[in-house]
């Protein structure tokens, strides 16, 4: 006699014979049995019946014909089997599925205008649009990631390996903007207008506006605005800013919970710019601030970019990186308060002793080497984290970690050919 | 694990609440065992002959979904795998990813051993504890089989930490086994062609082994194969390539397996995955280049489910960021890093020492605490109740105030002036804004240090011992 069933059907086969101590038996998927093969008939599974173990050990026994991993069911370690040999191997499929949830696709929004458009860029960027985690293979992601690189309005001290690419040009932001669009492929350019914190220079918001517009002659990309963090002044900065680059399409840094950020909403409203949504490590904070934005201030969901907050590696990059990824998935799952592009504060690697001391504290450390080689190469892993969380924009400083970081992304992203290498053999190979 | 709710658990434990695992009820143990900051061990009536069954069920329920596999032995085995979720969030990641640096069978015996002290002496402070490299993976470079046992041999006798044997042909692996018998090696690696042979000696050795294939279709078939042969303890190479189109299908692959072990309960392919980052040098001529490209691939293969990796590069700034990246990733997201609050010695303070504030955010107050007794300061160190906020947060928070001060030095019952000949205190330098409110409250003298506590020492020199009142 051979009878198919599954294996989910024994349950019920042995229900008759009232096998309580079925319950630890656990066999998954529906995997084919063929009684009549391996002999278990019947009267057998009702002598069997009679003892729990028993039926265990011969599920098993049945499951391991089958090739059925077993080490994980109870009882399998009182069963030691001599080991098999096999001469031929056996042949398997590998196929995995899609992710179900992945539904809701990330806002695309456009940085940058071109005459067409009511600007003078030559070029625009957009960010976001993905249906996936970045560079997963349910969906390519549309656009790639971009980098924008900082200026800064006045000398600022910076890590000396930071500093030796720009001290022929930090007396003068538009040179500074042409220099790291030329020399270094900037997307974008970053113009922080620091020196208008009160504590610093206290540059009045006309004179600092004058600054953007030199940015804006001296190059042709889209540019980011950013005030100086200070909630006092920093709305009137950007609302002058904004309207000395009307039609730009800007992207304007930052609106945030605790200054006035209805204000920074109207002007990007009024001058068709883009608001920069900034919190710091909180994915309510960056629900709330999102939803105002959108409800109270009424800026289009288009003009909407976030910037969740960047620590930098081993000073807080697990919270930054968990953040992202968090507001990522949300987004992705439904989430419309979450589902716009991300943006980092890259720069923020340089914070890390690690990239900028000459050497560590700590006698008992190993030696940590040239700083000049540390210092990049932190950036580079603070980005490329966040970029597998989910970021799009990325605001930087070093120019090799602006190249290190931009080819690796494209390669994730799937825009870099290669000459094709065999790994084959790497194990021998003479390094 | 194929349980989420403690109540799931709970059905299988004694239900007595005895109170001998530690916890006052079975209900409290059951969702330590979900969150896995138990193990099934802790519970000593479950390990009786009468719950022999209820413990069997339990175990098989709480088995990770991806095996944990061991290499090498007694205290210095390291386990790899034995993730049960995609995103760290979700509860955390286990056994952070395990970094092995090649050395090569053809290298003098010198530069040999030279290479495997350096692996096995590398340390970075971190948060109280040191961040080191893992093990050590042993190349055939020159195709003999007695030269690798040599190799083998050499390296097993100048370190402890566990090892891979890596060749293809099965004749090499076999004399590498037999120089390193009982240390539990992991051996590198089966593949299409060799996996029968390499087989045999997984069984006969009863070792860990890779298996290698970029073809996942083949990589399934090896690994059903071995599985059906009675080897368990496999890890899966689907291949690093180094750079353009074939390194995206490298990150392809890692994701797929992954979710298709944990997500899809694939049993046949849910083993710890390793990947090569030292493939750079295949393509990369110029060393700091590939040792860059080195370190990038190693950060992808951290944060995206490699859990171990053979590298090759030992310069710093290849491997600071490394066990950096690695150490954010597997942090346990769950918990708070802070220490306990109190007033505390660095070396053998006296009268005229200098008295420091700071937080009890475990990576400030493990950083602050190794900056100074590194530099030999002897000193006391206040570490704050913040709630485990670091400075500039807990500043701008509200944890750290003149009155949280007051208190933490209060309650430690440390007297400023029977303790000191200054009567004075030093605030980080970016809570500076402090200053007026902590002498107000505290009376004391006030001054303000450093941003970085790595310049303690510098900023000594010149600002200490404070001037008299
Ligand atoms: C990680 C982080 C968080 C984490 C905190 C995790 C934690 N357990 O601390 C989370 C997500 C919780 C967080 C929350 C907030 N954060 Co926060 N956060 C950071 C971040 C990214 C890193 C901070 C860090 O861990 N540094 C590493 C530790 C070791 O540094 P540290 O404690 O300062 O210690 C160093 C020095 O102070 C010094 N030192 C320490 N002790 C002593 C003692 C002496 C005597 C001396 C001389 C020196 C010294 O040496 C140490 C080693 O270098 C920074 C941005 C950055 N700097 O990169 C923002 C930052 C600190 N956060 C900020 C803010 C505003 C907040 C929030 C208020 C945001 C909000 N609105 O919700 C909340 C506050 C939460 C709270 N207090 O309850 C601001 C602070 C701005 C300011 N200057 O006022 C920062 C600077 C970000 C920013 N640019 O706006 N944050
Ligand atoms: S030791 Fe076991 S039986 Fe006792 S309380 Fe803990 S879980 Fe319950």
């Amino acid at each position: 006699m051979t009878k198919k069933i599954k294996l989910s059907e024994l349950g019920s086969l042995f229900g008759d014979l009232d096998v309580k101590a079925l319950e630890g038996v656990k066999i998954e998927g529906d995997v084919e049995l063929d009684l009549g093969q391996v002999g278990l008939n019947p009267q057998m599974a009702y002598a069997l019946g009679h003892e729990t173990t028993q039926i265990a050990l011969h599920l098993m026994n049945i499951s391991r014909i089958l090739g059925y991993p077993v080490d994980r069911m109870p009882g399998s370690s009182t069963t030691a089997t001599a080991p098999k040999r096999l001469s031929r191997l056996i042949d398997s499929k590998f196929s995995v599925g899609r992710i179900e949830e992945w539904k809701n696709p990330i806002q695309e929004v456009v940085l940058g205008a071109t005459s067409s458009d009511g600007g003078t860029r030559k070029s625009t960027i957009t960010l976001g649009g993905e249906n996936a985690l970045p560079y997963y293979f349910d969906s390519p992601m549309p656009h790639r990631n971009h980098i924008t690189m900082d200026v800064f309005d006045m000398p600022i001290s910076m890590a000396k390996a930071v500093k030796s690419n720009y001290e022929d040009v930090m007396e003068s932001p538009a040179e500074w903007a042409k220099k790291v669009v030329r020399d270094f492929g900037a997307d974008m350019v970053t113009i922080h207008l620091i020196s208008t914190d009160p504590n610093i220079k206290d540059t009045s918001p006309a004179e600092a506006a004058k600054t953007v517009e030199e940015v804006l002659q001296a190059v042709d990309v889209p540019i980011v605005i950013g005030g100086s963090g200070n909630p006092e002044k920093d709305p009137e900065v950007l609302e002058k800013a904004a309207e000395v680059a009307e039609g730009e399409r800007c992207l304007l840094a930052s609106a945030s919970l605790n200054l006035d950020y209805a204000r920074i909403a109207e002007a990007a409203k009024k001058y068709n710019h883009v608001v920069l949504s900034w919190t710091q490590l909180e994915i309510n904070a960056q629900k709330e601030l999102n939803r105002k934005l959108m409800k109270q201030c009424g800026v289009a969901r288009e003009n909407i970019v976030m910037d969740p907050t960047t620590a930098a590696l081993g000073y807080g990059l697990d919270y930054a990186y968990t953040n992202m990824e968090r507001i990522r998935l949300a987004g992705l799952s439904g989430d419309q308060e979450l589902n716009f592009p991300m943006s980092s504060g890259t720069t923020n690697a340089w914070g890390a002793r690690e990239s900028w001391m000459v050497s560590s504290p700590l006698k008992e450390d190993s030696d940590w080497g040239p700083r000049e080689y540390r210092g990049p190469i932190w950036e580079i892993v603070t980005g490329l984290t966040l970029s597998l969380a989910g970021n799009d924009l990325f605001m930087m400083m070093h120019p090799t970690a602006v190249q290190v970081l931009k080819e690796i992304t494209r390669t994730l992203y799937g825009s870099k050919e290669n000459e094709h290498v065999d790994i084959s053999n790497w194990v021998s190979a003479v390094v | 694990m194929k349980v989420n709710s403690p109540l799931q658990v709970y059905k299988y434990l004694p239900q007595t609440n005895c109170g001998e695992c530690g916890e006052t009820t079975c209900m409290a143990f059951a969702s330590r065992l979900i969150d896995r900051s138990m193990k099934l061990e802790d519970c000593p009536p479950l390990l009786t002959d009468e719950f022999k069954e209820k413990y069997m069920e339990l175990e098989s329920l709480l088995a990770p979904e991806i095996r944990e596999v061991i290499i090498g032995t007694g205290e210095h085995a390291k386990a790899i795998g034995g993730d049960d979720v995609l995103y760290r969030h979700q509860l955390t990641f286990f056994n952070p990813t395990k970094f092995a640096y090649d050395v090569g069978d053809t290298m003098p015996e010198a530069e040999l051993v030279e290479r495997v002290n350096k692996i096995q002496n590398f340390r970075k402070f971190y948060v109280g504890n040191f961040l080191n490299l893992d093990m050590v993976a042993v190349r055939c470079v020159s195709g003999d089989a007695s030269k690798f046992a040599v190799a083998v041999k050499k390296v097993s006798e100048t370190t402890e930490l566990p090892l891979i044997l890596c060749s293809f042909d099965p004749a090499v692996l076999k004399a590498g086994l037999e120089a390193v018998k009982d240390k539990n090696p992991l051996i590198y690696a089966a593949t299409g062609d060799n996996w029968g042979d390499v087989a045999e000696l997984a069984l006969e050795y009863k070792v860990p082994v890779v298996l290698f294939s970029p073809d996942l279709d083949k990589l399934r078939s090896l690994a059903v194969t071995f599985i059906e042969m009675g080897i368990k303890d496999l890890v899966l190479d689907p291949g690093t390539y180094p750079q353009g189109n074939q390194l995206k299908g490298t990150f392809d692959r890692f994701i797929q397996i992954r979710r298709a072990g944990i997500k899809e309960g694939q049993k046949e392919i849910a083993f710890p995955l390793m990947a090569v980052p030292m493939n750079t040098y295949l393509v990369y001529d110029e060393p700091v280049t590939a040792s860059y490209w080195e370190t990038v691939l190693a950060s992808v293969f951290t944060v995206r489910y490699g859990d171990i990796m053979i590298l090759h590069s030992l310069e710093p700034y290849a491997l600071l960021p490394e066990v950096h990246i690695r150490d954010t990733i597997y942090t346990d997201p769950r918990t708070p890093v802070k220490v306990e609050p109190g007033v505390f010695e660095v070396g053998a303070p006296a009268k005229d020492s200098p008295v420091i504030v700071t937080t009890n955010f475990a990576l400030t107050y493990y950083t602050v605490e190794s900056d100074l007794s590194s530099n030999k300061i002897d000193c006391y160190i206040a570490a704050v109740d913040t709630d485990g906020i670091g400075v500039e947060a807990a500043v701008a928070g509200g944890q750290l105030t003149a009155a949280r001060i007051k208190e933490t030095f209060d309650k430690a019952g440390f007297d400023f002036a029977e303790k000191t000949s200054h009567g004075a205190l030093i605030l980080p330098g970016l809570s500076a804004r402090l200053q007026g409110d902590v002498e107000d409250v505290t009376g004391l003298k006030v001054l303000i240090g450093p941003p970085d506590s790595g310049r303690i020492p510098g900023w000594m020199e010149k600002s200490w011992p404070p001037k008299a009142k």
